[in-house]
């Protein structure tokens, strides 16, 4: 087991790849009263086409699976996993994004039994074609609850006119047509493809002692086989650098529009600290140009543009990244033409050292107020190991950046053709 | 485990020290507390928004902002809400601890003079808020008014409440009126704010990992409260339902209905019977493996959610659904069942104790979070009941399986909402 002290942050991370290929990291954390766990797989709804495990062939398989194996797998033949965490005192859940999925619990008590119970759910799946068939009534009507909610269907109009065949442009959760596609028999390919050891990483952080844990895991892991598992193979379809369309116009009940513009990253596949580096700056530049205290933000304000349901956000991942500035507005058509303007001529600006410092400044405050929570903690730093990227290492990594990486970033960051808009707008009552 | 708050009163205002070594931050919450009352919610919804914009020495938003990102991008919060029938606006400011910041000169200081200045040196213009802030907020405000209507589930809360609490202040929204909003005026809103200042009930939270003494001594020589503050500020009224439950259905454009519907408990934070509301809640609707969750969405696919809550301060709980417009009668018929199953005791002492350990896991889990420590330990100077964290793991503990069903005997079903798709039909 590995031991490392962390001095900008003061935190001591226990980490220790076990012989079946899990990464397991443990946090102690005894000011705490909880414990929380998270036992995350590089697997979300992006992964739909893949060389199956002990296969040599590709295939695709139905939109939304990634999300419905979420919900099975805390159903067994006789019981309910939610019931168990329940006995023992503790909240679970589970997530979805379009790469990761994550099953996760937290307690203040039976932490040992609760950190089996995590694993142990999620490395017994349990499915039948009588359960599948009733779980596509639920996740129909949580679908359906996703279409009802303009602010979802801005955020997915957005992707949708940014990407041309990127999975990033179909929903979390599929369609309710996808889903009614979905046998038992996709589940477990996918499962037993992506739920293997090797892709997963287990992170506990909160009130226990580490080795003991360490111990309660390693020897937990070595009771169960599973088989060898060669590097995932995952294929995307080509996708250009340029936007699927320029302008998106969803038609939907809302008392005000909503406008979004989105900003296409680049294919890159970055890994490691130019991942980092480029999710920092990324990050850095929209917070100073767009957040409450930003020169943009001020110009849309002034503009009567935007209200307080404005926002903006980015994500970068190895197969794509984009990032989606947007709001409530009576005037769409002008808010998307502005912001247009603004991020184009970001192009011939310069970041004065001083502005640099303040970003600086602000960014690692925000970090170190994440880090208030396990369960920033967790899933961030589980996340981004993915990209192999040390969460407890981004604070100094943050003091080394210079305003010529600000400056050099800003050059290439827009171009015209990478920039599309998206609208929800209430246009035609009695269509 | 145990929660030290060092309270004490100073200029009028209630200091309230939480040191404790959980978090990398110091939180600070100044809270105003005034009763609920439809003459004055709109000018108390406007004012967070607008001394958000800036201050004296920071007169615009942008200024303001570079102020906190220089204090390691500290963030700022303004809000009103409602706890039973008072309205309370709460400035938050979470600024990073000293401790993990490499010049770390006095920026604990700074951020409590900016905080000061944030709640007491608004950007005025004579007797006014700068106008184009006012304006701008305003319209702002305006527009959030009108746009609630947008997101179903809480504009059913709202219709539920309009409809349940049709006499009472506490059917007041929050956000205030668009009608109200119309007729304000600059100087009508900055005489109030003047009157806030010095009228309503103060209370300062401070949160994290700091020298209590030196803290207070700090925040004595920046804060203080002029007039005599009325001792009844968080006095809410009662009022049980002896009529037949009301049921009122409407119509928009949507695919899932949203079924809320609203009871009477006839309990308070204060009252005996409280924990044992708690766990009857828990056992009811609180979790994801009580009756509601179980019944309706796991065993009849009914419901996406379905769950249950209670407002401490008036005595009500309220059960929200989100369902297939066609299945509204069989949804009702199951969630009804569930309650009268509740008073029949129908539930096992096991599920019982670990309804007790769940709660206890989730206060626990609360009293991990900055703001959720702050938040409980006011909701005890609101409901007016003082105790230890121990003494409130205890009483939970001891609710009995008899306790619980003498709850579930005095919770009435008032109204039931339904926001439903046109013609009640699934549409395409």
């Amino acid at each position: 087991m590995n031991k490392q002290y962390f001095d900008t942050v003061k935190e001591t991370l226990y980490e220790k790849k076990l012989d079946n290929g899990l990464h397991v990291c443990l946090l102690p954390k005894p000011e705490l009263s909880k414990t929380y766990g998270v036992f995350m797989t590089n697997y979300g709804s992006i992964d739909r086409s893949f060389v199956p495990i002990g296969q040599d062939e590709a295939i695709t398989v139905p939109d939304g699976i990634a999300h419905f194996l979420e919900h099975k797998l805390f159903e067994k033949e006789d019981r309910d996993v939610f019931a168990d965490f329940t006995k023992q005192a503790a909240s679970p859940n589970a997530f979805t994004s379009f790469t990761e999925t994550a099953y996760l619990f937290s307690a203040t008590s039976n932490i040992e039994k609760n950190v089996l119970t995590l694993i142990d759910f999620v490395q017994d799946p349990y499915f039948s074609e009588q359960s599948v068939e009733k779980e596509k009534g639920i996740i129909a009507q949580e679908i359906n609850m996703y279409d009802d909610q303009p602010d979802w269907r801005l955020f997915m109009g957005t992707n949708k006119a940014l990407f041309h065949n990127h999975p990033v442009n179909i929903d979390i959760a599929g369609t309710v047509d996808s889903i009614y596609t979905i046998t038992k028999d996709d589940l477990y390919t996918c499962y037993h493809t992506f739920y293997h050891p090797e892709n997963m990483i287990l992170f506990i952080a909160g009130n226990f002692d580490p080795q003991q844990m360490m111990d309660l895991i390693s020897d937990n892991q070595q009771k169960k086989s599973f088989d060898k598992l060669e590097d995932i193979q995952r294929s995307f379809p080509e996708e250009p650098d340029t936007v699927k369309e320029k302008n998106l116009v969803i038609n939907m009940p809302v008392s005000i529009s909503k406008c979004a513009v989105g900003i296409k990253e680049p294919n890159q596949s970055l890994q490691g600290e130019e991942y980092l580096k480029r999710d920092l700056l990324v990050d850095m530049v929209l917070s100073h140009f767009f957040s409450t205290g930003g020169e943009f933000y001020q110009e849309l304000y002034e503009a009567d543009l935007i209200d307080n349901s404005f926002f903006f956000e980015s994500n970068l991942q190895s197969s794509f990244g984009y990032s989606c500035i947007g709001t409530n507005t009576t005037k769409p058509e002008e808010f998307s033409s502005r912001v247009h303007k603004m991020l184009l001529s970001t192009r011939d600006m310069e970041i004065s050292e001083k502005d640099f410092e303040r970003m600086k400044k602000k960014k690692m405050g925000q970090l170190l107020r994440g880090m208030n929570s396990l369960e920033f903690i967790a899933n961030q730093f589980a996340s981004y190991s993915f990209k192999n990227v040390n969460l407890f290492e981004i604070v100094p990594f943050i003091q080394k950046l210079t305003v010529d990486d600000a400056n050099g970033f800003l050059k290439n960051w827009i171009e015209e053709e990478r920039l599309a808009t998206c609208t929800i707008t209430n246009q035609s009552e009695e269509k | 485990m145990s929660v030290k708050e060092i309270r004490q009163e100073e200029n009028g205002v209630q200091l309230h020290m939480l040191p404790n070594k959980k978090h990398k931050t110091v939180t600070f919450a100044v809270k105003f507390s005034a009763p609920l009352e439809k003459e004055t919610v709109t000018k108390r919804a406007l004012i967070p928004y607008i001394l958000k914009q800036g201050t004296e020495s920071f007169p615009t938003r942008m200024e303001l902002q570079k102020e906190l990102a220089e204090l390691y991008g500290s963030v700022l919060s303004i809000n009103g809400t409602k706890k039973g029938e008072s309205h309370i606006i709460t400035f938050y400011l979470e600024v990073p601890n000293e401790k993990f910041l490499p010049d770390s000169n006095s920026v604990i200081e700074r951020a409590v003079q900016l905080l000061h200045e944030i709640v007491n040196k608004p950007n005025q213009t004579g007797n006014a808020f700068h106008p184009r802030v006012f304006d701008r907020e305003k319209e702002i405000l305006l527009q959030n008014i009108k746009s609630i209507k947008d997101d179903k589930a809480s504009y059913a809360n709202i219709r539920l409440i309009d409809e349940m609490c049709s006499n009472e202040a506490y059917r007041t929204h929050v956000h205030g009126y668009e009608e109200d909003l119309n007729e304000l005026t600059n100087e009508q809103l900055f005489a109030y704010y003047e009157q806030l200042r010095q009228k309503d009930r103060m209370d300062i939270y401070v949160s994290g990992d700091f020298d209590a003494d030196k803290m207070t001594a700090l925040l004595k020589g920046y804060f203080k409260q002029k007039e005599e503050v009325p001792k009844n500020v968080f006095e809410t009224a009662v009022s049980s339902n002896e009529a037949e439950p009301k049921e009122v259905i409407e119509e928009d454009q949507l695919q899932q209905a949203k079924l809320h519907i609203g009871y009477r408990t006839n309990i308070l934070f204060k009252d005996d019977l409280y924990a044992a509301l708690q766990v009857f809640n828990g056992l009811f609707g609180g979790f994801p493996s009580s009756k509601l969750f179980i019944n309706v969405r796991e065993k009849n696919s009914l419901a996406y959610y379905a769950s249950s809550r209670i407002e401490s301060h008036k005595g009500l709980l309220m059960v929200v659904s989100g369902i297939a417009p066609e299945d509204y009668e069989k949804a009702l018929t199951i969630i009804r069942e569930q309650l009268e199953a509740m008073k029949k005791g129908d539930f096992k002492e096991e599920e019982l104790e670990e309804t007790k350990l769940l709660i206890i896991n989730q206060l626990k889990e609360t009293l991990d979070h900055t703001r959720g420590m702050i938040e409980l330990m006011f909701q005890q100077e609101v409901g007016n009941k003082k105790m230890t964290v121990d003494q409130l793991f205890e009483n939970i503990r001891q609710v009995t399986k008899e306790q619980v069903i003498e709850v579930a005997e005095q919770i009435q079903e008032d109204t039931v909402y339904l926001l439903t798709s046109k013609g009640g039909e699934a549409h395409e």
